[in-house]
């Protein structure tokens, strides 16, 4: 089994680093809020959004397009086995090909202290979390955004993307591809509500 | 049949699983600590079942009863902080256990034939016939995949 490469994080003493702490049903994760460009509403791009169906991946269930580059919405429930929930908003990251799918978001909150994950973990969790965070008497998992998608996976949804456009090109030749636009976006959302609700408690 | 190897006299540390008793090298014990509460996440890893925060490190809790026993414990009041070696180094993991444990000094039967491979040999102590574990073929790592013992082993943990 190949996993992505996570930065090392044995115990180590960081500069605080921004996360966003959010939820997927009663779950509780955080994510760096420095690989985060955007918060969208799930709904704001279920217009855009198209449907991709690949075997194997049922974490995939949506694509949108910006530009040149088609970025892969990966269900977060689906992904971590977590019982159905109301999923809201969509996590998109910096030159990244995944985008995450999240029922909301808990708060802002500064680490300085990432712990690995231990070595007894050694199936996709590897994949999915850089370390995890001790704070407030909790343990949260940091998700590892590298890890949402392997290079292997988007190459096969990259094919599946480009299969299902050929039959809607030929299907409805003069029907333009849904795409979902880079200008207008609203403010950094990761950004904004870093700045109003960071409080800057170290957890460790 | 198994020879035996006159290893010279060892200390070890007595656990109990349910109504089974298991002993475990000394210099493979940090210490025994009062069961606390277990922090569930998704993960794929059977056998472990969360972790747990002691002095502000985070711990495996890895349950090997059903792979010793063949079943769960119903009840756990300790957590027997162990040793397991990774290429990275020795990592703690929390074994729960069921009762106090205890230490003795005796010589062990080194295990050899066909055995388990968490099985490194045995001991006598009041007249039982006990196993010395093996960690690092007990507890899942990188170079052991956890569900090498089959579908008992292959219970997902979730929160």
């Amino acid at each position: 089994m190949n996993f992505a490469s996570q930065p090392a994080a044995k115990g180590r003493v960081i500069r605080p680093e921004q996360m966003i702490l959010f939820r997927i049903g009663s779950q509780l994760f955080a994510i760096s809020a420095s690989v985060v460009q955007e918060i969208r509403s799930a709904d704001s791009i279920g217009s855009a959004a198209a449907d991709i169906q690949q075997p194997g991946l049922r974490k995939v269930r949506s694509l949108v397009r910006r530009g040149r580059r088609t970025l892969y919405i990966v269900h977060g429930g689906t992904l971590f086995g977590l019982p159905p929930s109301q999923a809201a908003l969509v996590f998109l990251f910096r030159n990244r090909r995944a985008a995450l799918l999240v029922d909301a978001i808990d708060r802002m909150a500064a680490i300085t202290r990432l712990q690995a994950v231990p070595q007894s973990f050694c199936h996709e969790e590897r994949n999915w979390y850089r370390g995890f965070v001790a704070m407030e008497n909790s343990v949260i998992p940091v998700v590892n955004p590298d890890g949402l998608l392997l290079a292997q996976e988007i190459a096969q949804l990259d094919a599946a993307a480009e299969t299902a456009s050929a039959e809607n090109a030929a299907a409805d030749p003069i029907g333009g591809e849904n795409e979902f636009p880079e200008s207008g976006i609203p403010e950094d959302a990761a950004r904004e509500y870093s700045a109003e609700n960071a409080d800057g408690r170290n957890p460790a | 049949m198994n020879a035996t190897l006159e290893t010279g006299a060892q200390s070890f540390v007595l656990l109990r699983l349910g109504d089974r008793q298991f002993a475990l090298p000394a210099e493979r014990i940090a210490e025994l600590v009062p069961a606390s509460r277990v922090f569930h996440f998704p993960h794929h890893t059977p056998q472990l079942e969360g972790v747990i925060l002691r002095r502000g490190r985070i711990v495996p809790v890895c349950d090997v009863s059903e792979t010793l026993t063949g079943r769960r414990m119903s009840s756990r009041r300790l957590y027997l902080l162990a040793l397991r070696h990774y290429a990275a180094g020795l990592e703690t993991v929390a074994i729960p256990v069921t009762g106090e444990c205890e230490l003795i000094t005796t010589e062990m039967t080194a295990a050899e034939g066909e055995h388990p491979p968490h099985v490194q040999g045995w001991l006598s102590n009041a007249g039982n016939v006990i196993e010395v574990l093996q960690l690092d073929h007990l507890i899942p790592g990188p170079e052991l995949p956890a569900t090498a013992d089959g579908a008992a082993l292959a219970r997902e943990v979730r929160p």
